[in-house]
């Protein structure tokens, strides 16, 4: 029964389906990274697209998993964002 | 006019595939007019998520005979609002009016909005699908066309109905950046349960169906709701939060869900059932006050792209399909006129002041600033109180209830301080005036 739910978001990303286009529709300011304390990003996004390394201090961008909804581009201004090519990108079958 | 663009121009083209583009696009080959709808996805709703429901008097206003091929999972011939605790425990209000069972029914994007395009090509609309639009050409301040990855076209109106992100809208100036306390953000789970189990669990008879909101729980002191839509063979859940909530309170939406999910009233509607979905979007929640500027030199923007969404009554596909409408009508009128500047196409925005739509959202125009300011206390404190006092109401355990409700109404003044009682009880004076004035 639990996989039948599955609670893991990259569990649940699995359900969608993609065309993934081959360059990033996404592109952050890194250079204002390492200034944000907040790391919004990796909170609102719904696909859990952004993940920061603190180590490495870097912003990874999991763009194939995005499902354009815009809450990223809301939430931080420092991040470029467009929308995938024409016919790429999520496409929902039960929205 | 150059051999391109005068090959490649049509009288109007309409940005977006959804509900209001579509409407728009329906409207103006309605009128005899050459129109192209564009759409980024590949099918019309590919893009596209919402909670559930579809109105039917605006469907019906686009498509008379809607009912007969339309994908209707089931109408909604119940609505429930629930309260949850923290603990637990529920309240829940419902209302059924055999009378107005076919008021509103729940579509899955995917289908309803594919359906209503391809009755849309029946009369006439072009459809470019795959075809995203990177910007208007806008010449001698007058928006004269679009421009694709592949080819530039022209018309002599574009219709703007790209969605609550705007892109277009953005470009041109007609609208801000959206604040985050002015946008909710949406998850939805489709969860596969068969129709026999759904209609045993919600008391549903075939074919009805239920649209349910869930208050407080893990919404508690944000502004932020759950939902329940049910499908023919699944039930849509999910929840719309404020995107600045999400923000301060650094919670995860997806993680929220699973407290929706995990709640006991929920768990049992749920238990057994198989993910076949999940999906988000933006919901343009500001209302009235954020509305952004309708309409320029040659062209109009509807939709969620104009941000016309009603979100104390969960109304937004027919403010979509009918301030579509109206933005056909106006093209129609302008083209007869041969007339595209600001000045013939505020048609558009009368039309909308003249209709339920703006009349509403100025009705609520208070309503989102409100809500938020006192989420805490309307959005958490009272649900649980109301909980609480059913607690006692219905328990019977041998102790007299003089005592118990006692203790009930000191507690109601004990845990939120006489101040914040009074502020909520002005807030909430101000929130009904504001209404009905």
């Amino acid at each position: 029964m639990e996989e039948k739910q599955p609670q893991k978001i990259e569990d649940k990303l699995f359900t969608i389906k993609y065309k993934t286009d081959n360059q990033s529709h996404l592109i952050p300011d890194m250079s204002k990274c390492l200034q944000c304390l907040d790391k919004t990003c990796t909170i609102i996004c719904p696909a859990n697209v952004y993940s920061y390394n603190n180590e490495e201090k870097k912003l990874t961008v999991s763009y194939e998993k995005c499902l354009e909804c815009g809450a990223c581009r809301i939430a931080c201004k420092h991040i470029d964002w467009i929308y995938p090519k024409s016919g790429k990108g999520v496409q929902f079958k039960n929205g | 006019m150059s051999n391109e663009k005068e090959n490649n121009k049509v009288d109007v083209i309409v940005v977006g595939g959804g509900p209001a583009g579509v409407s728009a696009a329906v409207t103006v080959a309605r009128g005899g007019k050459k129109v192209v709808l564009v759409e980024r996805g590949s099918f019309a709703g590919s893009k596209n998520m919402y909670g559930g429901v579809i109105y039917s008097h605006a469907a019906k206003e686009l498509f008379p005979d809607f009912e007969n091929s339309a994908p209707i999972e089931r109408f909604v011939t119940k609505h429930s609002y629930v309260l949850l605790s923290d603990g637990g425990s529920t309240t829940e209000i419902s209302y059924k009016n055999p009378e107005h069972n076919k008021n509103a029914f729940v579509s899955i994007r995917a289908k309803w909005d594919r359906w209503c395009v391809e009755q849309a090509i029946k009369e006439g609309v072009y459809f470019a699908p795959d075809t995203l639009v990177r910007e208007l050409i806008v010449e001698d301040g007058k928006v004269v066309g679009i421009k694709t990855e592949f080819e530039d076209y022209y018309a002599d109106i574009v219709i703007i109905a790209d969605g609550v992100n705007s892109l277009l809208a953005k470009q041109l100036g007609l609208r801000k950046e959206i604040k985050p306390k002015n946008v909710v953000l949406g998850v939805k789970e489709v969860i596969k349960l068969s129709a026999e189990v759904i209609e045993q669990r919600l008391a549903l008879k075939p074919d009805e169906g239920i649209s349910a909101e869930f208050i407080g729980g893990p919404f508690s002191g944000m502004f932020g709701l759950g939902f329940l839509y049910t499908n023919k063979d699944s039930l849509s859940l999910g929840l719309g939060v404020s995107l600045e909530d999400l923000k301060t309170k650094k919670i995860k939406p997806y993680e929220l869900l699973e407290q929706l999910k995990s709640h006991p009233f929920v768990k049992e509607l749920i238990k057994g059932g198989e993910l076949i979905e999940y999906s988000a979007h933006l919901i343009p929640e500001g209302g009235y006050k954020c509305l952004p500027v309708l309409y320029t030199n040659g062209a109009m923007v509807a939709g969620d792209a104009a941000m016309l969404v009603n979100n104390v009554h969960f109304e937004g596909t027919n403010f979509a399909m009918l301030s579509g409408k109206y933005a056909g009508e106006t093209a129609l009128d302008a083209i007869e006129k041969n007339d595209f500047s600001s000045n013939q196409l505020c048609l558009y925005k009368k039309k909308l002041l003249n209709s339920f739509i703006l009349k509403d959202l100025k009705t609520y125009k208070d309503v989102v600033k409100i809500l938020t300011a006192r989420s805490s206390s309307f959005m958490g404190y009272y649900p649980d109180r109301i909980n609480e006092f059913f607690n006692i109401f219905t328990t019977a355990d041998g102790c007299p209830k003089k005592s118990k409700f006692r203790k009930f109404v000191a507690n109601f003044f004990k845990k939120r301080s006489l101040s914040e009682l009074f502020y909520d009880a002005i807030e909430g004076i101000k929130l009904v005036f504001g209404i009905l004035k």
